[in-house]
């Protein structure tokens, strides 16, 4: 009895998010080569799809997978050996390398190998040598299993834009000879795999439910964390590995608050806590309590950053949250990575925890943020608290000025709308008095 | 696998022979130099003239024309070449990582053609 075809493509797309770049990575360990490797899958996906329907799924789909893409892989060798033969008799000159393999190197796995294959395909997709939307397309086709038309539809572009950004990134990789390794210097080429799983999740955090589609689109944010957690099994050793898993599982369980039925912004101090994924908060605890324990410290961003959302996340209301320790996690964030945007997130924390004063005049000193929406919006929700409506005001029509995103735009919109009306100054002081 | 090296910095920032430092940052070219040739991997290099020796033949519809200057007016000139072997774009990128000047930048590309094949 055969299976039907739907069955069949949707086992076929599970194994591939599952298995595809486990064997991509073991492939290309094996043969040297990540094109070959990418392409030989590819085939054993496509023979996959033209022969269970009739033979039905194989009991272990993994091992049938690697069997049919090694004996492409091998088949595709031959091939281009006999074509360079055939180049080399009509045109000796034009010898290139010579093929390093003529026979089927040895398929022995053993789990540790596969592991380290893995990583040396992560690293090699966040080459530095590659543009980070190059890393983001490879990442998620390689390492994600993902196909071009699902990468493209979670990046909302053409599938020809994607696949050229794989196909050029392949050939890059081949002719400058990036080299499928892993450096001594791991440390900063895990940071850079880090840098885009940070970006695939937030471009799946900030479209997240603002499309009718979504639900026949790849979830970003949940492909951020599978890979993150495929990050964490590969190196074990490193905290921030785990850090940003936390980071992610945390604003994932929050995930379901943050927009109201509108599909509109609601900030997080008005979110409906009671929304928030419990377990999933209780998840994202074990996960930062093992990027805490990975290593006395001092921690890196990813895992900073885990600690002030997780300050968030356990506080069951907005008023339980603990400021002072999300100063100090801000303190940490800022010697280690200096920027304006840093300081304006410390600063507000600080008005939280020591009141609007003493946060405005923090946000004064930080330059270079006068164009920044965010810093104008900051400055006047502080004003408002510290009971200068006149002084909000103005500065909420300059972040308007300024913000883009809809979401926010709406946002500010209602924010100007329930500002007080400034005729009766006495009024003022008494309606917003200093927190 | 052969890789070019081309180094761009701002021209004006080298010291001129007999002003102080000028022994520091000649030594401390001979010596990459150095690196290059023991470690195997040095196959050519120059440093070049200033900019201001520089003609550019630029070609349009076949026909050539004559310019002074380099071929693009930027802050950082080219002011020398290396090519180099090394076994891949990492070990490229190490040595070329490596080279003895303060501020500039480094275009690393593979060679098309191997000269030795």
């Amino acid at each position: 009895m055969s299976p039907p075809q739907e069955a069949v493509s949707a086992a076929v797309t599970r194994v591939a998010r599952q298995e595809r770049g486990r064997l991509v990575a073991l492939l290309a360990g094996r043969f040297g080569d990540l094109d070959l490797a990418d392409e030989s899958v590819q085939d054993a996906f496509e023979e996959a799809l033209r022969t269970w329907p009739e033979r039905g799924v194989p009991d272990q789909p993994a091992a049938w997978l690697m069997t049919v893409a090694g004996r492409k892989a091998i088949d595709r060798t031959r091939r281009a050996a006999s074509a360079r033969r055939r180049t080399l008799a009509a045109a000796p000159e034009l010898q290139l390398d010579p093929p390093a393999y003529e026979e089927a190197p040895a398929m022995v796995i053993d789990q540790a190998g596969i592991r380290d294959d893995q990583l040396r395909l992560v690293l090699l997709c966040c080459h530095p040598a590659l543009s980070p939307e190059a890393q983001v397309a490879l990442t998620l086709r390689l390492v994600g299993g993902l196909t071009t038309a699902e990468i493209a539809a979670a990046y909302v572009l053409p599938e020809a834009t994607v696949a050229q950004r794989v196909v050029r990134a392949k050939r890059k990789i081949s002719a400058a000879r990036i080299p499928f390794v892993i450096p001594a210097a791991v440390d900063d080429r895990i940071e850079a795999v880090l840098q885009v799983l940070y970006l695939v999740f937030n471009e799946g955090y900030l479209t997240h439910g603002t499309t009718s589609a979504a639900s026949i689109r790849v979830d970003l944010t949940d492909e951020a964390i599978r890979l993150n957690a495929l990050m964490v099994e590969l190196a074990p050793d490193s905290g921030e590995c785990r850090g940003l898993l936390a980071l992610q599982l945390f604003h994932r369980a929050r995930l379901a608050a943050r927009l109201d039925r509108h599909g509109d912004l609601v900030l997080l101090d008005d979110q409906d806590r009671s929304r928030w994924d419990l377990p999933g908060i209780e998840a994202a605890n074990r996960v930062l309590g093992e990027a805490l324990a990975a290593r006395p410290g001092p921690f890196g961003a990813f895992t900073l950053q885990a600690v002030i959302a997780g300050f968030h996340a356990n506080a069951r209301t907005s008023a339980d949250t603990d400021w002072t320790g999300i100063v100090t996690a801000y303190d940490q964030l800022l010697a280690l990575r200096p920027s304006p945007v840093v300081a304006l997130n410390r600063a507000v924390a600080i008005a939280m925890a020591d009141g609007p004063r003493v946060g405005l005049r923090l946000l004064e000193q930080i330059e270079g943020l006068e164009r920044y929406h965010l810093w104008q919006a900051a400055r006047a929700e502080l004003m408002l608290r510290a009971g200068d409506p006149r002084g909000a005001a103005e500065a909420f029509h300059r972040a308007h000025s300024l913000a883009t995103n809809p979401a926010e735009l709406r946002h500010l919109e209602r924010r100007i709308a329930a500002l007080p009306e400034l005729d009766d100054d006495r009024l003022l002081s008494e309606t917003f008095p200093p927190l | 696998m052969e890789y070019l090296l081309l180094i761009a910095s701002d021209e004006t920032d080298q010291p001129h022979p007999g002003s102080p430092g000028f022994d520091d940052w000649m030594g401390a070219w001979m010596a990459y130099n150095q690196q290059l040739v023991d470690g195997g991997h040095f196959v050519a290099g120059a440093s070049l003239q200033p900019t201001a020796t520089a003609t550019t033949v630029r070609k349009t519809a076949g026909a050539g024309q004559i310019v002074d200057g380099p071929f693009a007016e930027t802050k950082e000139q080219i002011g020398g070449f290396y090519v180099i072997s090394a076994a891949d774009l990492d070990e490229a990128l190490r040595l070329a990582e490596g080279l003895p000047i303060p501020k500039g930048s480094v275009e690393v590309r593979p060679l098309a053609v191997r000269p030795d094949a």
